[in-house]
């Protein structure tokens, strides 16, 4: 059923009692033409580009827990594509160009919200980095201004731009078209549309190990026993490790813990997103009316889905000082995710040492706004088992050649 | 927060230290010239990253400065093993560490 | 004013001497000391306190404690305003303010009510199937939604209060203060054990404080004496912990004067105080939450939860109500029912069990009507209630034909659920016990034990026991005995009977979408059933999807609730689909009190150099560098920063300027293989270094990319002096002491920071010399003390090290002194120094100078994936040793000789600087995108030059010397095109800086 006004009035006329499940919960069929392991937002989209622009429908989705229930679901949901480099900047900004026509693509409202992403500068190194990132970006046909701090007390009433701040804010870049979306209707919307095209995702399956045979994989073997596949995509996020682990290969990856926290809703008080690399702060008011606020990761490796709280405390001293009303707002929910990170904080998205496997992750903190372009390029790589352009400086091989796309000065700060 | 038992000091804050990655990487002998690129990247960028008993490097950074090798549970984050530089006792056998409470996220 | 008409004439735990006047939407109202402002409105008869998140639904009073969800209000004005608080919470204080929230223009008339009346267009999750057309409109629907939504409104200035974070250690740790709560701590605490008790209420006692007389009372009162006579136990009250972390740390956020009002409240204490609590053995005496029942309005005003409804009229003497109807499958609602009609009210109990056993005897026994097998099925009213339909149910679950009771209070309760949160925060598993249906504490994953009813232990006799045992067991394991005997409290109440599990009254379709289940927001049973139907039917999914459980009260009450019916649905059973979990905190937690005081000018202490107050007094603008404070240049009265810069560059170069360069990192370096250390971390060799001498180096990480950079001296045989750039210096000592104490543990070598020990001062500049030459003893000649060495001596009379080297490329000393005589330096320097033209200068100037000898800023000019052959230093790079790093200078790509190179960039017209950041490009194109092949990394307007000069990185720079290139500014600015050139613009013989 299509949804749209019409569909919800036709339906509440009978009390909503006739929807239809928005995807369906199938057993597992014995062979697929591709499995992709890992029901998050990327292994869905991978899904659904590979039916949409691949042709290929006979694939199975198969995700350990609940689709949607990693980082997918556990993110701050910024969306941004104003990155350095021109590799990343060009799959960055496919994933937007996709991310603005998702709702009416998947007809499922991902709510895109592109109420710009400001990026603050506090000191004259910050500033220079500012100037240099934003002429990048703009000379890859990328939209991204620089702010002095009236036009950002302009843009953020309630932003502190005083220069007695400890930091002060001596400017900042904003990429208007940068925003957040509902993290979970992407994982749903996407979900809803692979399932219409006739893949069959398994929720509630755990992949336990590889079929390899002659160096080429055949399937994977389940909780729910052997599933064959023609090929099979892992977008496990923080497991990837683990999984490279079954396949016999190590990834350049580890595992740290992200933590974030929404405050109790409030009436709007902030209309933009807001981000700090000096002083770890990144917050946005979802709808809902919550601030959403990213903490930075914690330092060890971890699985645990959890932090440490003096990780917490520190993100909340820088906030409140830059938004000092904050204060005697309070914390509602805290939670944490296990992100998968590189030593160049860019992501792999690669054919590996087996066959006809490939692997994307290593997204580290960034990996929500990447969800469309990922799964798009990802589909590319395995239908026709090579990288597509977007997505060839990201293969595994960079890490013996040197051929790194080093985005630590863009992602200093977890977001 | 976690309590860490420095060798040297004692039960300390997390916050007195610094975390070092994982333990028992050595540099290659005469600085690994006669390794492929890969074998080098391999050392200077891959990781065993495993879900459990992970060896690992921590520095009393705002105490006595000293590091230290762990074995730490990266899933209960309990440290099982604590040993100086140098040492490197067998890994604790344990029962399989639990899966953590799937927790509700945003 | 009006009276409390609803207050009980005696009893209750309010103090009826102390009247207090507070203020609700403008109403004024009175209530005594001891109240809430939840059971004060009620003693005044006000049940309409709040409008729901989405259908604006009026909403009243429901619980009487933390997991209140409708009673939410703005508390107080202005700096001091809070929103989103619980009445249910609130210590009344005399003068106190409150609003309700999300209403407009007030809580009886609420213009957004629409949305109730649209409700059957608004089901769960309506806004992912519509507002998608057209495309560009969203962003207005929105705006709408965005203003519709929220809860309460932040204040409008800064906090004016104050919040502290202590940390404290204990051996047990006692959460819950009630019963169960006292029994632990006395047991624990007669060991001589630190144990620390926290509790949220006022006063210690919990469910006790429920009775105001007889034997709990008199064992309360004890029991407080008792602990508060040991030293060893610390009481917290008004305290909740919130958090439960890894290795038994845990969170409590204490209000030290929210009571009081924030006029009364005492300066010299914070508002707020954030224990931090490192455990030994904790003991969770959390109690249990009541839950409500499904049934159509079961939301109005005046529907509330049955121990709530006890709650106040035993501890607060109120009576909610006159003429009661408990709706309840389980024998607790029994006990506020019979007290209600006691107090004279009218009570009837519909128990949807149809042989509810001895209490519906003795509740007969006083009167109250008792309808066995019945349920409530819908309430009846407007913004109140004023009767319901109450009907029997059949063994199937038929609904029988409905009959009207009248009445004005409806007290619910639907079994209840053990306050396991903390537990499961702590990482325990949960199980569930059929029989109560609920959830209750299973495997602990620390040294966490559960008692009492958050255990789901019923009965008083069989909880303190357990609480005994608990506290001295954990007292046991952390080492210390002697609990005594368990007390003995008997209790009144009679051997209970099961509880008949029951969520929700059977109904069709469009009632079922009022049968709420998170009163907050608005999810009915309706939605759990719409999420089921299309396929979000795991517990996260029915959560994410509906937004049950996502207010500010976490699904204290609808969670349990909303799993049973998605697993009654699915005809399942309840941990079949799930059991939930729960994340900190606990209850909503003040972001100030999470600060602290590590705010203002201690949320990062700035680093200041001994001659700070001196630069300031010369009217110093300065630039934060690191966690430093660093003079960035030096205005005279009318200058801006360009002329201030061009005029300390001159004023170097001709004659001599002064440099304050404290904040340089400094290690001293100590042991026989201090060369043996620097040959493995520098690229190049040190081994000859001869004591005097000082060397340039350069620092690579093992990925061949440049990390640092600095001068090292060799001041005796085993003794260094390393600098590293500013903001490094942390990182760099750090770096060093990993490798040598977790890869070279042969090498003999001390390192030790010695950055804050010394003040350094830098004179540069022609006439360096001869100023130095008339303060100090050291022979100054070039031959006696030549560049790239240093000597012992003293300057100004202040013992020193003096560095003969330099990074203006001038003649250049670098005086080191102890810190405490820096300003004393600084001050006879600028003083000896004014007959030659001494100017101070700043890290502007520092870096144009710098630039005009092509020398490289670490961070500027590299950015972690520039080697030293990329910054054409190839002679710096050994190629006899090997050094760290080293291995990956021969990778493919980093071997590639067209790589990105440090060049000189210099502009066709002469005074036009390049914007540093600019983007480099070969070929210009009308518009983007262009092919980008470099970056300007340095670039400025050199006043000796006359001149601007820049600095860029660019793609096989070194095969581009002469090119012409463009750098096009998209932010502003007209397109500039540069000449490639070498880095090196002023003195390239160095003569300068070797006379």
């Amino acid at each position: 059923m299509r949804y749209s006004i019409f569909s919800l009035a036709r339906n509440a006329l009978s009390y909503h009692e006739k929807w239809p499940e928005a995807w369906r919960s199938p057993a597992p069929k014995p062979a697929y033409d591709v499995v992709i392991v890992g029901g998050g937002g990327h292994g869905l989209a991978t899904a659904y580009y590979l039916a949409k622009e691949h042709g290929i429908t006979n694939v199975a989705v198969i995700e350990k827990g609940w689709l949607g229930g990693g980082n997918t679901g556990r993110n701050t949901t910024i969306i941004r594509s104003n990155y350095l480099w021109d590799e990343s900047a060009a799959i960055y900004e496919k994933s937007l160009k996709l991310y603005e026509g998702l709702s009416q693509d998947l007809n499922y409202n991902i709510m895109l919200s592109q109420r710009g992403v400001l990026n603050l500068a506090h000191n004259e190194h910050d500033l220079k980095e500012l100037s240099r990132r934003v002429n990048a970006i703009r000379l890859n046909g990328i939209d991204s201004e620089i702010l002095t701090p009236t036009e950002i007390k302009k843009l953020v009433p309630i932003i502190n731009v005083s220069p007695d701040l400890r930091y002060p804010i001596l400017g900042a870049s904003l990429q208007r078209r940068g925003g957040v979306a509902r993290h979970d209707a992407v994982a749903w919307g996407y979900a809803r549309a692979a399932d219409a095209h006739g893949v069959d995702i398994i929720q509630n399956c755990e992949v336990t190990d590889f079929l390899v045979e002659d160096g080429q994989v055949q399937g994977v073997e389940t909780t729910q026993g052997a599933i064959r596949a023609g090929k099979v995509g892992v977008v496990v996020a923080g497991h990837a490790s683990v999984m490279a682990a079954k396949a016999g290969f190590r990834m350049p990856v580890e595992s740290h813990p992200l933590q974030a926290l929404v405050s109790e809703p409030i009436k709007p008080v902030l209309d933009c997103v807001v981000m700090s690399n000096a002083v770890h702060v990144y917050v946005s008011q979802s709808d809902k009316g919550e601030l959403v606020i990213g903490a930075g990761i914690d330092a060890y490796t971890s699985y645990g889905q959890r932090g440490s709280f003096h990780t917490i405390e520190g993100q909340i001293g820088a906030i409140t000082e830059l938004f000092p009303i904050f204060s005697r707002l309070r914390q509602l929910r805290q939670w944490g995710g296990i992100v998968d990170t590189c030593p160049d904080a860019s992501p792999i998205i690669s054919k590996t040492p087996v066959d006809h496997l490939y692997f994307n992750c290593g997204w580290g903190t960034g990996g929500f706004k990447a969800t469309p372009g990922s799964g798009w390029a990802f589909a590319h790589t395995i239908a026709r088992d090579e990288p597509h352009p977007i997505n060839a400086p990201f293969s595994l091989d960079r890490f013996s050649t040197g051929v790194l796309i080093d985005e630590h000065g863009a992602a200093a700060v977890a977001h | 927060m976690f309590l860490i038992e420095c060798p040297w000091c004692g039960p300390r804050d997390e916050t007195e230290f610094s975390y070092g990655g994982e333990a028992h990487i050595a540099r290659p002998v005469g600085g690994g010239h006669d390794m492929t690129n890969a074998e080098w990247g391999h050392y200077v960028f891959h990781r065993t990253n495993p879900k459990g008993l992970h060896r690992e490097r921590w520095v009393h950074s705002h105490g006595c400065r000293r590091w230290f090798n762990v074995v730490r549970d990266t899933v209960s984050h309990e440290f099982l093993l604590i040993y100086k530089p140098g040492e490197k006792p067998d890994l604790p056998a344990l029962p399989k560490s639990p899966e953590p409470p799937d927790g509700p996220g945003r | 004013m009006s009276r409390q008409s609803f207050r009980l004439e005696g009893g209750g735990r309010i103090d009826r001497a102390r009247a207090l006047g507070f203020t609700f939407n403008g109403k004024r109202y009175q209530g005594y000391a001891g109240d809430t402002l939840a059971s004060a409105l009620l003693a005044n008869g006000v049940h309409l306190v709040g409008r729901s998140f989405k259908y604006h639904r009026p909403r009243g009073i429901l619980t009487a404690g933390v997991e209140e969800p409708n009673a939410l209000v703005q508390l107080e004005t202005g700096a001091h305003s809070q929103p989103n608080i619980r009445a249910t919470q609130i210590e009344l204080y005399d003068g106190l303010t409150a609003t309700s929230i999300n209403a407009w223009p007030n809580v009886k008339w609420d213009l957004m009510a629409v949305n109730n009346r649209l409700g059957r267009l608004l089901p769960a999750g309506f806004y992912y199937k519509t507002f998608m057309w057209p495309r560009s409109w969203w962003m207005t629907y929105e705006k709408a939604i965005r203003r519709a939504a929220g809860l309460g409104r932040a204040p409008e200035a800064a906090d004016p209060d104050r919040y502290e974070r202590q940390n404290i250690h204990c051996d047990v740790l006692v959460v819950g203060g009630g019963p169960a709560g006292l029994a632990t701590a006395l047991a624990a605490g007669r060991t001589g054990a630190r144990v620390v008790l926290v509790d949220q209420l006022p006063e210690l006692g919990g469910s006790l404080l429920d009775e105001s007389a007889g034997t709990g009372e008199a064992w309360r009162q004890s029991a407080v004496a008792e602990l508060a006579a040991m030293d060893e136990v610390t009481c917290l009250t008004r305290t909740v912990v919130t958090g439960y972390f890894d290795h038994n740390f845990l969170i409590a956020c204490e209000s030290v004067t929210d009571h009081l009002g924030h006029t009364g409240a005492q300066p010299h204490l914070p508002r707020l105080k954030l224990w931090r609590i490192r455990a030994g053995q904790v003991v969770l005496a959390t109690g249990a939450f009541e839950r409500a029942i499904g049934f159509k309005g079961n939301d109005l005003p005046g529907v509330m939860l049955a121990g709530a409804i006890g709650t106040y009229h035993a501890r607060y003497a109120v009576t909610p109500g006159r003429e009661a109807v408990f709706f309840t499958n389980n024998d607790t609602a029994y006990a506020p029912a019979m007290a209600m009609a006691a107090g004279g009210a009218r009570v009837k109990v519909a128990d949807v069990r149809t042989e509810p056993g001895a209490v519906a005897d003795r509740a007969r026994a006083v009167g109250i009507e008792v309808l066995p097998g019945h349920a409530v099925v819908s309430a009846a009213g407007h913004r109140k209630v004023r009767g319901v339909m109450v009907a029997s149910l059949g063994a199937e679950g038929q609904v029988g034909d409905p009959r009207y009771l009248r009445c004005d209070l409806v007290g619910m309760s639907g079994g209840w659920s053990p306050a396991v949160h903390l537990f499961s925060q702590s990482g325990g598993k949960l199980a569930w016990r059929a029989a109560d249906a609920c959830f209750i504490p299973g495997v602990p994953a620390q040294t966490t034990r559960v008692v009492g009813r958050a255990n789901g232990t019923i009965g008083l006799s069989a909880l303190m026991a357990e609480a005994h045992a608990a506290g001295a067991d954990a007292a046991k394991d952390a080492g210390f005995s002697g609990s005594g005997d368990a007390p003995t409290l008997e209790s009144d109440q009679p051997e209970q009977a099961p509880l008949q599990p029951f969520w929700s009254v059977p109904a069709k379709p469009k009632s079922e979408r009022k049968h709420f289940v998170d009163f907050q927001n608005d999810v009915t049973v309706g939605d759990v059933r719409l999420a089921n139907r299309e396929g979000y039917r795991s517990v996260e999914h029915l959560k994410r999807y509906t937004t049950l459980g996502m207010g500010t009260d976490q699904g204290k009450l609808g969670n349990v609730p909303g799993l049973a019916l998605l697993a009654e649905m699915q005809g399942v059973t309840v941990p079949e689909v799930g059991t939930t979990t729960f994340r900190a905190p606990f209850t909503p937690l003040n972001f100030g009190a999470m600060a602290g005081r590590d705010v203002g000018e201690f949320m990062d202490p700035a680093r200041r150099t001994p001659m700070h107050d001196l630069h300031d007094e010369a009217g110093a603008v300065f630039e934060d560098v690191g966690q430093w404070k660093r003079p960035f240049y030096y205005p005279q009265p009318g200058e801006g920063k360009d002329e201030a810069v061009n005029r300390e560059c001159r004023a170097v170069r001709n004659a001599v300027g002064m440099l304050d360069a404290t904040t340089l990192g400094k290690i001293d370096l100590q042991g026989p293989d201090v060369p043996a250390l620097l040959n493995r971390i520098y690229t190049n060799a040190w081994s000859k270094l001869e004591v005097g001498r000082s060397r340039y180096g350069l620092m690579l990480g093992e990925d061949g990319m440049v990390i640092d950079d600095g001068v090292t001296s060799r001041l005796g045989e085993n003794h260094f002096l390393m600098t590293t750039t500013t903001g490094n210096a942390a990182r760099i000592l750090g770096w060093l002491e990993e490798w040598l104490q977790t890869e070279w543990p042969e090498l003999k070598v001390y390192a030790n920071s010695v950055t804050e020990q010394y003040a350094v001062a830098v004179i540069a500049g022609p006439k360096a010399r001869d100023l130095l030459g008339e303060v100090t003893d050291l022979d100054l000649s070039a031959d006696e003390f030549p560049f790239m060495s240093w000597r012992e001596g003293t300057v100004a009379g202040i013992p020193a090290r003096v560095f003969r080297i330099s990074f203006s490329g001038e003649l250049s000393y670098e005086i080191n002194v102890p810190a405490n005589h820096g300003a004393a330096l600084w001050g006879a320097l600028m003083e000896t120094g004014e007959k030659h033209g001494i100017t101070p200068y700043g890290t502007e100037a520092m870096h144009v100078l710098r630039a005009e000898k092509g020398y490289i800023i670490v961070g500027q000019d590299t950015d972690g994936t520039v080697t030293p052959l990329d910054l054409g230093m190839d002679w710096i790079v050994s190629k006899n040793k090997d050094f760290l790093g080293k291995r990956s200078l021969t990778r493919e790509d980093t071997a590639r000789t067209d790589r990105k190179q440090l060049v000189g960039l210099l502009t066709d017209d002469p005074q036009a600087v390049l914007p540093e950041g600019g983007q480099v490009v070969e070929e210009l194109q009308d518009r983007p995108p262009m092919t980008m092949i470099g970056h300007v990394t340095s670039s400025y307007y050199s006043a000796n030059l006359g001149r601007s000069i820049a600095l860029a990185l660019i793609k096989d720079g070194r095969q581009r010397m002469g090119d012409t290139l463009h750098i096009p500014q998209p932010l502003g600015g007209p397109t500039l095109s540069a000449t490639v050139t070498e880095t090196v613009f002023i003195d390239p013989d160095g003569s300068r800086l070797n006379g």
